[in-house]
């Protein structure tokens, strides 16, 4: 008795009711699609948010200021120009490549009657590179305009459009911000929606002298962007700046820092974390779908043997032993459970060719493949039962049914 | 006791030999005996008809004489083999090679055509493909329907769905050709034709004990044994 003829025995059994197999194929089918889909939309989305903060600035590193607890027993102090020039110190900070101090504030620029309501960054041309700024017509500031104090800005598209029309190129113009006469030298390159932590395309950027002088006064620091040789150096680049700024404000623990440390690196780490751990609680939910389509085998592949009592006990009367009548009957389940598990994945796949949003949901082969095994698995599973009980049959019972 | 012991079993005078075989269902007050304390033999190439009264006992001998029930007490030698010994797996192979059944509802496996029905036993009996064909082509032809190879049991009369069965029992060659009822939902013309059957089985050698309670088919028989309320009594010899 060859494992042939009891696959063929159990294709014949399955083809007898076309239906009823399908139908409890379909249990399957949605159990193994949804967990398809739902791992790739997790994936799609993790794979989606890597690319947006990869658009943060690769190997950037971002220094805030923070209040301290107060246990710390201190308002802790601000971050200052002598900060940033620390930072770029070659002997204490060898990992760091350059150090953009950074000031903001909220201003309304004019040009005619057209306002926009902006955030103005003051910072030096290294801030380009290490915040991934990215141009789109004229050209940046560069170190002579910081020296000279030039008010020279460039405008995000948003705000170019809102001062001189949509897709405009206003370099050479003049703009008011907060009444200050800044010349346009350039616009950005649309970043588009919520990339990155604030929207770059309401920003113009300034250097930092002329916003300093005519907008803020000579005072704090916003923020320092940090920018590490490489990727591999960033943790370092991290350490680097924390040692020296914890001597510079004279910290002596990391929860009695006056300030925080944020890189694209944490972000994604923390991002993704959040991520996987809401995939996997996708994944288990549609794993419950799953578990009611075995039992759905369970139930037809009883209800089968009843049915067909008489036929195994004709075949039992002709010779089979007990291992070809529960091969047969554990065949026909593993088979629903398989076709159905690839024709889930079809389903699933064919699922994520719909575009959600800006993302795509992206398959995981992994899942590909253990999708097809946990189907094989509830095949045998959700089967066995149903087949021990035919192997079980005693001929003359199972003759004697009509 | 193993497989290769059942397929070399050598020539027994005796195909079947039943010493003080009962069988109880049931148990205390509620207990019925079925079958009481029955001897019972068969030569090789004998005709044996069992007849009785509905109820007398002569299918549970027959189910006891299939190795399709277990009896309560007594011995069953089965080509001369001790089948009270054997495991299901066992029995299942005992049942494939040394018994061809022959039901009254003729039992034909639904939605399967003619030839794979008869090939069913050699499947189970490991036989490969291509001469599994030949055999069942060779006992579909032996029962006059050569031509009915690709018809399914629906479409095929009734008298016709139990020579398939018949030629179903043959296939394997068995030791004992095991036939209950078998012209039971037979019209007349069919039921002669089977019986007919029978004879030509019979003169080729083949050792038939056949269960009916019809005297009629009894009477094609070279032997007669009635069961009675459970007892088993030699008719008188023709």
């Amino acid at each position: 008795m060859s494992v042939i003829e009891i696959v063929r025995f159990a294709m014949r059994g399955l083809i007898a009711n076309r239906l009823r197999s399908l139908l409890t194929m379909l249990g399957i089918i949605i159990g193994i699609a949804a967990v398809i889909l739902l791992t790739a939309l997790g994936n799609g989305a993790s794979v989606y948010i890597q690319s947006q903060i990869a658009g943060l600035g690769a190997n950037s590193i971002t220094v805030l200021p923070r209040q301290p607890p107060e246990t710390a027993g201190t308002d802790g102090r601000p971050l200052t120009s002598a900060d940033a020039r620390a930072l770029a110190d070659p002997q204490g900070a060898p990992d760091v490549a350059s150090v953009s101090p950074v000031v903001t504030l909220s201003a309304t620029t004019a040009a005619g009657r057209a306002t926009s309501d902006v955030t103005v960054v003051g910072s030096t041309p290294s801030y380009f590179s290490g915040a991934n700024v990215q141009m789109g017509t004229g050209r940046f500031y560069t170190d002579a305009d910081v020296e000279a104090g030039r008010k020279v800005v460039l405008l995000g598209r948003t705000v170019a459009d809102d001062l001189f029309g949509a897709g405009s190129d206003p370099v050479g113009q003049n703009v008011l911000v907060d009444d200050v006469p800044f010349l346009v030298i350039g616009t950005l390159a649309p970043a588009g929606q919520g990339q990155g932590l604030s929207n770059p395309d309401e920003n113009i950027l300034a250097p930092l002298t002329a916003v300093q002088g005519s907008l803020t006064g000579f005072g704090n620091l916003s923020q320092i962007v940090v920018q590490a040789r490489s990727t591999e150096a960033q943790a370092a680049a991290e350490s680097e700046i924390n040692s020296i700024l914890d001597r510079r404000h004279g910290i002596d623990g990391v929860d009695a820092r006056d300030y925080q440390v944020i890189s694209a690196r944490q972000l994604a780490d923390v991002l993704d974390q959040t991520l996987s751990a809401f995939t996997l609680l996708l994944a288990a939910i549609a794993a419950i779908s799953l578990v009611v389509g075995g039992i759905g085998i369970t139930n037809i592949m009883l209800v089968s043997v009843t049915e067909r009592t008489r036929e195994i006990g004709i075949r039992k009367a002709l010779g089979a032993p007990p291992s070809a009548i529960l091969g047969q009957f554990l065949v026909e389940s593993i088979i629903l459970s398989v076709v159905g598990g690839i024709l889930g994945v079809a389903v699933g796949y064919a699922g994520t060719l719909v575009p959600l949003g800006d993302f795509r949901p992206v398959i995981l082969p992994a899942a590909v493949v253990a999708a097809v095994a946990v189907s094989a698995a509830i095949g045998i599973f959700f089967g066995a039962y149903p087949a021990r009980r035919a192997a079980r049959l005693r001929p003359i019972d199972a003759l004697r049914r009509e | 006791m193993t497989v290769s012991a059942i397929e070399g079993v050598g020539e027994v005078e005796h195909v079947l030999d039943v010493r003080g075989l009962s069988k109880v269902y049931g148990e205390g007050e509620t207990a019925v005996h079925a079958l009481r304390d029955v001897d019972f033999s068969v030569r090789r190439g004998e005709y044996v008809a069992v007849i009785g009264q509905s109820g007398s006992g002569k299918s549970t001998l027959l189910n006891m004489l299939g190795c399709l029930d277990a009896p309560t007490s007594g011995r069953y030698l089965l080509e001369g083999l001790d089948v009270a010994n054997l495991d299901e797996r066992q029995q299942a192979v005992l049942r494939n090679r040394q018994i061809g059944f022959i039901f009254q509802a003729f039992n034909l496996i639904p939605r399967t055509t003619a030839l794979a029905n008869v090939e069913l036993p050699l499947v189970y009996a490991g036989v490969g493909r291509r001469v599994r064909r030949e055999r069942a082509e060779a006992a579909l032809s032996l029962v006059g329907l050569e031509g009915r190879s690709d018809h399914r049991p629906n479409q095929l009369s009734g008298g016709q769905q139990q020579r398939v069965a018949v030629a179903r029992a043959l296939v394997t060659t068995p030791a004992l050709l095991l036939a209950d009822e078998p012209t039971g939902n037979l019209d007349t013309a069919s039921t002669t034709d089977v019986l007919g059957l029978f004879d030509r089985l019979h003169e080729a050698g083949r050792t038939i004990v056949i269960i009916t309670h019809d005297d009629e088919v009894a009477a094609r028989a070279e032997r007669v044994v009635v069961v009675t309320d459970g007892r088993l009594t030699e008719a008188a010899r023709r």
